[in-house]
């Protein structure tokens, strides 16, 4: 664990932020694109893995590795209690009360489609209504849609102002005794916005509605509160904060998982079966049928150790820096546009450059080894707010650099002069 | 930079700022609409089809630079030619693009064409240069839409 006291120790140094120390812990980062050094400025969309979330990874399966829950044997023991144990380390990390309200899943698409079948298809019906944002990811949106055709039930939609903030003096408006849901983002990933969910929550709860929370780019950004917010339900996406792909989680109050409906069936989320019928074992494992991705899981556990192990004040300080630095920088470009210009925002830019197309944007980047994201970013509701096809986003983890932003900056200029 | 001025050649870029054929055509008794539900591209072609040639062929739409520009020059390069000799073309440039025709060695009818062939170095572009070829190719055959969605796994989403 040489790696993880490493990290102790850097974040026990960190009072001002050492990024190029950092950096050294994401092997990921010290390659080059196209002849030049990497700049990855798609944190949003996927951030990279420090090196001892791939160690432990590395461990289980070398080690390691068995189905769980199952054998009596050494090594069933071993994994069962490795992903119980990033269980419990989701559960401290974003406060839950109990290990068992966080259900694995695979990430946010798949959480709040959990929600969509247990929560949705059980207690919704028609002529009730679901409550989402203007600005929400598609995966906060299409399952509600498809939610509201099947039960003929009607999706209501909080406005967004011209800065890309939720307008709330109309979210109370949209409150009845209908209303079975309202699902809202906790940071925009196509805007940056910060959205007040304790103040959301706070709203729905005074009308007895529940709320979910799209956690996706909150958790890499924000300290995540489970309690202090009182959300229903947060879901999370491990591969958002650090950790391997197809490990997510899905907190929920265990008053409504326990009521809810089964998502997936198959093994593991059984108590007993027989051919007339079958009863369903307690939560978690109501949620999670089939063998999980115990590898993935055991990473995000480790992915929260190493957050643990960093000044995550001193990482969002210096997120936020480059946030305002890339900002300003941009901003002086004749010709660019910021899209999504909250007073709270996340390390997160979307710009246009003139009429200049978004995926060429992308294309002329990644020839100077910069990595964005180009497109609609699965929110064309929020494409269509700003009568824009697309956009070009760039979003910073705290191993990012000032240099970088630069080197951002020099590419936009370049961009500008191909296209003049 | 050798790689990035190949892709965005003077020519793609002037295509790009005054699209030639750049409006709904009067009198098209062909229209199809092309999009790429991964980048939301969109674009519709009208053609006038009579006794086997394409007598006149233009397109309205919004995509990046290399789209517009491929489906400029596409209408440039169709127009006045018969079903078979835009069949010809379609085909050669669906190959020249994904990189299994050789511009230089094999014989072909791309002539202008051809400084689409950058574009096979940037599978995450190949889509943009080819929608227009393909909504083309579905008026052709009378169908009323076309769609990069089934292209092959090697063509991958921006």
């Amino acid at each position: 664990m040489a790696a993880a006291e490493d990290t102790i120790r850097a974040g026990a140094e960190a009072k001002a932020w050492d990024v190029e120390r950092v950096r050294e812990d994401f092997p990921v980062l010290s390659q080059t694109v196209n002849g030049k050094p990497l700049v990855y400025l798609d944190n949003a969309a996927s951030a990279q893995v420090p090196r001892i979330v791939i160690e432990r990874g590395a461990k289980y399966l070398r080690e390691e590795h068995s189905n769980i829950h199952r054998g009596v044997h050494y090594l069933s023991q071993k994994a069962t209690s490795a992903y119980e144990g990033a269980r419990e380390k989701v559960k401290r990390f974003i406060n839950a009360r109990e290990a068992r309200e966080c259900i694995f899943v695979r990430g946010v698409t798949e959480g709040i489609n959990l929600v969509m079948h247990g929560y949705g298809r059980k207690f919704v019906r028609e002529g009730d209504e679901i409550v989402v944002s203007e600005m929400e990811h598609h995966s906060n949106l299409v399952p509600w849609q498809m939610l509201c055709e099947e039960k003929g039930a009607r999706l209501r939609v909080i406005p967004m102002n011209d800065e890309g903030e939720l307008v709330l003096d109309e979210f109370d408006g949209l409150l009845n005794e209908r209303t079975k849901l309202v699902c809202v983002g906790h940071v925009s990933n196509s805007l940056g916005t910060v959205n007040p969910v304790k103040e959301i929550v706070a709203r729905a709860h005074k009308q007895g509605v529940p709320v979910l929370v799209d956690g996706a780019q909150g958790a890499p950004h924000l300290k995540v509160d489970v309690q202090d917010l009182d959300c229903d339900f947060y879901a999370i996406s491990g591969h958002k904060m650090f950790a391997p792909t197809g490990s997510g989680v899905l907190y929920g109050k265990a008053e409504w998982l326990e009521k809810m409906n089964p998502f997936i069936g198959g093994g593991s989320m059984i108590r007993t079966v027989t051919f007339e019928r079958s009863t369903y074992a307690a939560i978690p494992d109501k949620f999670e049928a089939g063998t999980p991705a115990i590898a993935s899981a055991i990473g995000l556990g480790a992915a929260i150790d190493y957050l643990n192990g960093i000044d995550r004040e001193a990482a969002h300080a210096h997120e936020r820096e480059l946030l305002a630095y890339a900002t300003e920088r941009l901003t002086s470009i004749e010709g660019v546009r910021i899209i999504g210009t909250a007073r709270e925002k996340a390390s997160v830019l979307g710009f246009v450059i003139g009429d200049v197309h978004p995926h060429d944007v992308g294309t002329i980047l990644d020839q100077e080894g910069i990595a964005i994201r180009a497109g609609h970013h699965c929110a064309q509701p929020v494409m269509q707010h700003f009568g824009v096809p697309a956009t070009a986003r760039a979003s910073f983890a705290f191993y990012n650099t000032k240099e970088e932003v630069d080197r951002l900056v020099a590419a936009v200029q370049k961009v500008i002069e191909v296209f003049a | 930079m050798s790689e990035l001025s190949e892709l965005y050649q003077q020519v793609i870029l002037d295509h790009n700022k005054k699209p030639r054929n750049f409006q709904k055509l009067e009198g098209a008794n062909r229209t199809s609409e092309g999009f790429n539900p991964l980048c939301g591209d969109q674009l519709t072609v009208y053609m006038l089809m009579d006794e086997g040639v394409v007598r006149d062929l233009s397109f309205v739409g919004t995509g990046c630079a290399i789209s517009k520009a491929a489906a400029s020059m596409m209408t440039q390069a169709v127009k006045g030619k018969t079903r078979e000799e835009a069949q010809v073309l379609f085909h050669e440039f669906h190959r020249m693009v994904t990189g299994e025709l050789d511009e230089e060695a094999e014989e072909n009818h791309l002539g202008r064409l051809k400084i689409f062939a950058g574009v096979r170095d940037y599978p995450a572009r190949v889509k943009c240069a080819s929608l227009a070829w393909h909504t083309m190719h579905a008026a052709l055959e009378g169908a009323e839409t076309a769609t990069t969605e089934n292209l092959g796994p090697g063509e991958v989403n921006p």
